[in-house]
């Protein structure tokens, strides 16, 4: 009974989430929102005002410098964690 | 795993491979600017280099390299060097992580700041990713023991 619940369940969030999928953009549409808002001015100028010819390391490092200093702290806490949960000092 | 291979050829092999694994984390960490790489890749293939040191020789050879105090101190370090960076820009004058003032002190051009800017991030990303691989590794294979009593559990199996 309560395996049924669970599949009628997913079911109608799939439904849900189909009806979602007739809204979306074309795939790869260079005219849906999504690649309107900051993504041309990186493609046009990343390089120019970075000197990176790669400007995914430029969006990464630079223009989302916060991102990417945030992760290193989310690592480093991750490892700061694995030695306090394991730590021991005698077997 | 704390006992010690003695296969010859695996160990010859590997002692020729480990540096230019070390090599190439360090060309994935600085070609990060030209192609697919950068910090993170680059530390994972550094702590892979490591992961295979101990596995092909012992646990000891891994320690007696790469201290556990230095790799604590490491993953610190990168974080730092990171942070570090940014504060550097607050206090030239800019906003935080803005590369651009760093022409201040270097003698190159706004443009050429950010790319140096850059390239120090991601060494300190490269650094934090390396020793926290090795450190997470090293806790799970010695189930979290300090290096002294690892030590202890190594020399009771060489008696035995």
């Amino acid at each position: 009974m309560k395996k049924l619940l669970g599949i009628a369940i997913a079911i109608a969030a799939l439904m849900v989430l189909l009806q979602g999928i007739k809204d979306l953009p074309p795939w790869g549409d260079p005219g849906q929102p999504a690649s309107l808002h900051v993504s041309p001015r990186y493609i046009e100028r990343a390089v120019g005002e970075t000197g990176v010819p790669n400007f995914v390391t430029a969006v990464l490092a630079d223009y989302r410098g916060y991102d990417t200093l945030f992760e290193t702290a989310v690592i480093f806490t991750a490892g700061v964690a694995v030695l306090m949960l394991l730590r021991r000092s005698r077997p | 795993m704390i006992r010690e291979q003695e296969d010859v050829i695996i160990q010859t092999v590997c002692r020729i491979f480990i540096p230019f694994m070390q090599i190439y984390s360090l060309y994935v960490l600085a070609h990060g600017h030209g192609s697919p790489g950068g910090g993170f890749q680059g530390g994972c293939i550094f702590a892979a280099s490591f992961v295979l040191m101990a596995i092909v020789y012992d646990l000891n050879e891994v320690k007696r390299r790469f201290a556990e105090k230095i790799v604590i101190l490491f993953f610190s370090l990168g974080v730092f060097i990171f942070a570090g960076m940014g504060l550097l820009c607050l206090l030239l004058g800019g906003n935080f992580l803005d590369y651009g003032v760093l022409s201040t002190i270097l003698p190159v051009d706004p443009v050429m700041a950010r790319y140096y800017g850059i390239a120090a991030i991601e060494t300190g990303v490269h650094i934090t990713v390396m020793a926290i691989m090795v450190s997470i590794f090293l806790d799970l294979l010695t189930g979290g023991l300090h290096e002294k009593a690892v030590e202890e559990a190594y020399d009771r199996d060489n008696t035995q």
